[in-house]
Formats: C-alpha cells, structure tokens, sequence
C-alpha cells in the first residue's frame, strides 16, 4: 500500500526550478529514504509533502501529490490537519524554550487535549517510543534546551509522536549528532517503522543502506532512480545513479 | 651585516614604542570621553541628593511624601506630594494599561503577519511617532483631545487625568512597539518551524511560541514604556489642567514632573528645596526602573 504518490510535481522558488516533475509513490509502514548531492531539491520535495514550502513566499507548484487518497493542494485540504498526520523531524533538533513536559505537550494541547491525566499519558508514551524517557522520566519539569543534541533529536521526535502521525518526515535527523546518538536514531527509526511510515533524507549512503527500505536518488532536481534500497545500491539502474553511489560524483 | 639588523631591529622596537604610546592616548581619550557620562550620572545624583534632602527634612518625610495637600505659595505653604505621586502612578498605570495590548498587537502583527510595503509603512510611521516633539503631542492634546473628553464626557474641563493617560499611552508606543519587535524578529524561526509542523495555526504558533520565546525583550518594552511615561512633563502638563488635585480621572491633576516645572521659574526659599525633593522622588521612581530593565534585558541576553 502506497500512503503518499506524487504525480508530475514540479516546484519553483521564483524562476528556479527546483523539482522537475517528480513522480512516486512512497509505500506505508517502511523506510524511504532520498539521497542526492547537495541542493538537488530531497529537502524541498520533502517539505511539499506535508506543504511546509507553503511559508516561502516565492514558491510555486504544479502536479499534485496525494495522501490517503486526496491531493493535498486541493483547496478543501486542512492543512494544519495535514501536518498533524505528516509530522516532520528538522536537520537541526529545535526542542521550544520550555520544559520536556511541555514539549511533548505542546501538539496534544494544540489539538485540543487538556486532561492533564490524558496528556501525562501522552507523553510517557510518546518518550517511551522515542526511546528517551528512561533518560527523561525524572527532570520532565527541566528545560530541554538542557539536553545534550542527540538527546534533544530524539525529544523532537518523541514531541512529533505526540500528535499520533501515520508519517514521519525526517531531513538529515542526525548530520548534527555523534555517532553513538546516531546509531539510536537509527535503531529507533526502525522501531518507528512498525507503526509509522518514515521518510529520510540523508548525506550519509551508509545510513541508507542500513536502515531503508526504499532509496530515492535526486539530481539537479529530478528524481532519477527510485526503488528497493538493496537493489538501488547492487544494481542501479540508471548510470547516473550508479556514478552517485560508487562515489564518483556528488 | 649583523649592525644593520641590530639596527633594523631597534629602529622597529622605537617605532612599535611610538604607535604604543599613541594607542594608549587614544585609549586615554576614549576613556575620559566615556567618564563624562559616568561623570554627569554622578554629579546628577549627588546634587539631587544634596539639594532636595533639606526640604524633606525641613517638612517631615511622612508630611512631605504622604501630605495631601500642596500649597506652596499660600500664606502657610504647605507641601504635601501624595497628589502628584498618585497622578503619576496612576496616569503611569494608565498609559501602560491602554499602551500596552495596542503597542504589543501591533508588534506581533508587525514582526509575523505584515510583509513588504505593509511592514515597512507601518514601521516607518511607529519611527515618526517617537520622533514628534512632546511639545506637539500636548498641543494636538489640547486642541482636539481635550475638548473632545469635554464633549464625550459631558464634564466642565476636558484637562484632565484621562487626556494625559491618553497622551501618554500615545507617546509610549513607539517605545514598546519597536523594543517589541525586535524581541520577536529575535525568535529563532525553527521553534515556529516546528510548531507548524505539528499542526498548529500561524496565529496559535505566534502566541503559543513566538511570544513566550520573546516574554524577556517584551517585558524590557513595557519597562522602556514605564520610564518614558512617567519622565514625561511637556506633552502632560498642557493637557492635564496642572492643578495639584488628589488624581481621579475627569480632575485636572499635577504629576512629578510638572510640578516641578511649572513653579521652577518663580520659586524661592523652601519652596524651591520642595522641587528638588520632588525631582529626588522622580528620580528614585526613575532608578527602580532601571533596575527593573537591567533585569529584563539580562535576562533576553541569557536566553538568547
Ligand atoms: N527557501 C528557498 N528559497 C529559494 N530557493 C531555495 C529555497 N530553499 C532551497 N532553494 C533552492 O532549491 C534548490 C534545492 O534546495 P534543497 O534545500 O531542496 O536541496 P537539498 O537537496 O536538500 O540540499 P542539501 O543536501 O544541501 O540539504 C537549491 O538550488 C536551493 O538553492
Ligand atoms: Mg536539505
């Protein structure tokens, strides 16, 4: 089952074209991951899907790209309920000035949940799945700008959960991190994955291939190859593709 | 060989010495012009100190502080300054009460919502309104706001506690408008990045992070407001009756500052050591202030 297809999307920022008529379709309850050398447009496209692009001014779009079955630009589109269901995991972690609790609170509240019972909950459980609330549990009173890097990625990720998307979108989620905090991000991907469909976008062809399913590779705007992660990185099918990953390029 | 760069190197040691010693008088100059501000602080408070104790002595603290009554000129002066205190506290109050949502809406609206020539028109007319002379303030106050209360109100004399609290409230938002924004701007976008991305509206977001972000600068805004409002003797004096009357809002009334200013010019004797007293008030109300806005902007600097 594919939760999200894009069909002939093209994006402009003013007069640069930065996606050419991208198409495809990314499948449910796995890891995708895009690839590509830097400003090839994997951050763009990835912020059309949950249509964060909406906030630069200059943008434009053509094509269409559906989520459960409806074209998210369609005018009768929420698209803060959009976001809500297409949760997002930034290159930088960017916890709020305010306390873990709050955090994780903070979406729960937005969407009109003040039980404190309700949202105690809530919280436990989206820190126990972001694997941190054994490091949390007792300082969630504490700012989390108090958190070490690593620890503040996987509070985003805990405060993205909160909100119970069926996607996650991350960019880059541990380019700012040390390997160890990495290497938990990863393995937490992979819990995610169980319940939650994720898409990445990473610098790292390493990270690619240990924990995605699927592999986009972008250039110069275009998506040139999409497929299963093995076989993209074994047999590429297009040799542009091939020249990426062998490291000739990029 | 060897001479040559003995004298080479002497030669460039008495020219680093010359360009030390000119570095150091440059210093020197930096520094003393930068005393004459210490300087005038201190020989301010000294004075005020030295001349406005005498008539607080003379008069009792508690008769002069607490006196409700000023009659400086009468056959028995007395000088009682709980009236202007209170007007100034209260017009004070009253400028931040209906300054503030105005100058705090409007920089929320400014630094988020407003883009392009909407922005730039609206900031360029805030940095007009605190560049008009308070003079014209209490002139325009007095042609149209005071007969305008006169005639809303239905009261003898529209020189009142009110016109001056509308004056005031007027001539603060400048202040707390651009001290506002620049407290917003300074809101990292990836915190309201991350609150869209959760689902939340621009309007929600704004409020619910961009705000809280900013509470330090924005709490300095209202202080700056504070100080401006209650340092501000032209513009109120000429709408505000200057009668030294216990506040209440359709009363002409006399605040700190002009009541010092207004009999200045012909006092003498007591009466005279009772305006430095009152200035001495103004200033210690002054000085907390400060304190208060030291404290806040310490703070922005942490959290920044
Ligand atoms: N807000 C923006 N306004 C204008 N142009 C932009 C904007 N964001 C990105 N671009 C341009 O769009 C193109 C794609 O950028 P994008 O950030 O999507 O690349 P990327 O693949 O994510 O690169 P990186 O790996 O460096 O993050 C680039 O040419 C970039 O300069
Ligand atoms: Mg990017």
């Amino acid at each position: 089952m594919n939760i999200i297809s894009a069909r002939n999307l093209a994006l402009w920022y003013g007069d640069n074209k930065a996606l050419k008529e991208v198409s495809i379709s990314i499948p449910e309850k796995s890891i995708t991951a895009f690839i590509g050398p830097s400003g090839c447009g994997k951050s763009t496209f990835l912020k059309t899907l949950n249509r964060m692009n909406d906030l630069v001014l200059s943008v434009r779009i053509e094509g269409t790209v559906e989520y459960a079955g409806k074209n998210i630009f369609d005018p009768s589109v929420d698209v803060n309920e959009l976001r809500r269901e297409v949760g997002m995991v930034f290159q930088k972690p960017n916890p709020f000035p305010m306390s873990i609790y709050d955090n994780i609170a903070y979406g729960p509240r937005t969407h009109g949940i003040t039980n404190k019972a309700r949202l105690d909950e809530i919280v436990e459980k989206s820190l126990r799945d972001a694997a941190i609330w054994e490091e949390v549990k007792d300082r969630l009173k504490k700012n989390a700008l108090g958190l070490s890097g690593g620890q503040q990625q996987r509070l985003c990720i805990a405060r993205a959960l909160a909100v119970e998307p069926k996607v996650l979108l991350m960019d880059e989620p541990t380019s700012a991190l040390d390997p160890i905090s990495t290497s938990r991000i990863e393995e937490l991907a992979e819990e995610l994955k169980e319940k939650y469909t994720i898409v990445m976008v990473t610098h790292n062809m390493q990270q690619a291939v240990r924990i995605s399913d699927y592999t986009a590779f972008f250039l110069l705007g275009e998506l040139v190859e999409f497929g299963e992660t093995e076989k993209l990185f074994s047999q590429p099918m297009d040799k542009r593709t091939e020249d990426y990953i062998t490291g000739r390029f990029g | 060989m060897a001479n040559k760069a003995t004298a080479f190197l002497i030669g460039w040691r008495i020219e680093m010495k010359k360009t030390k010693i000119i570095e150091n008088i440059i210093h020197g100059i930096f520094l003393i012009l930068g005393l004459i501000t210490v300087a005038s602080v201190l020989l301010i408070t000294i004075y005020l100190v030295i001349a406005g104790i005498p008539a607080i002595r003379e008069i009792g603290f508690f008769k002069f502080l607490f006196g409700k009554n000023w009659a400086s000129t009468a056959a028995e002066p007395v000088f009682g300054i709980l009236p202007f205190i209170l007007t100034s506290v209260y017009g004070t109050a009253g400028a931040i009460v209906l300054g503030v949502p105005i100058g705090f809406f409007t920089a929320v609206y400014l630094s988020k919502i407003a883009t392009g020539k909407m922005r730039e028109t609206m900031e360029a007319a805030v940095s007009l309104l605190a560049g008009i002379p308070s003079v014209v303030y209490g002139l325009v106050g007095m042609l149209v706001l005071v007969p305008g209360i006169r005639k809303i109100f239905h009261v003898p004399d529209g020189a009142s506690l009110l016109a001056a609290i509308i004056i005031l409230a007027i001539m603060i938002l400048p202040s707390i408008i651009k001290v506002s924004i620049t407290a917003l701007d300074a809101v990292p976008k990836e915190y309201e990045e991350a609150s869209l991305a959760l689902g939340a509206t621009p309007i929600e977001t704004y409020f619910r992070v961009s705000v809280p972000a900013a509470k330090s600068g924005i709490a300095a805004a209202v202080v700056l407001g504070v100080g401006r409002a209650i340092g501000e003797a032209m513009a109120v004096m000429m709408v505000s009756g200057n009668v030294p009357n216990m506040p209440s809002l359709f009363q002409s009334v006399r605040f700190l500052t002009t009541a010092v200013a207004s009999e200045m010019a012909y006092s003498s004797g007591l009466q005279q050591q009772a305006l430095f007293s009152i200035a001495l008030v103004l200033f210690f109300f002054i000085m907390l202030i400060n304190v208060t806005l030291n404290f806040f902007m310490k703070k922005e600097g942490k959290e920044a």
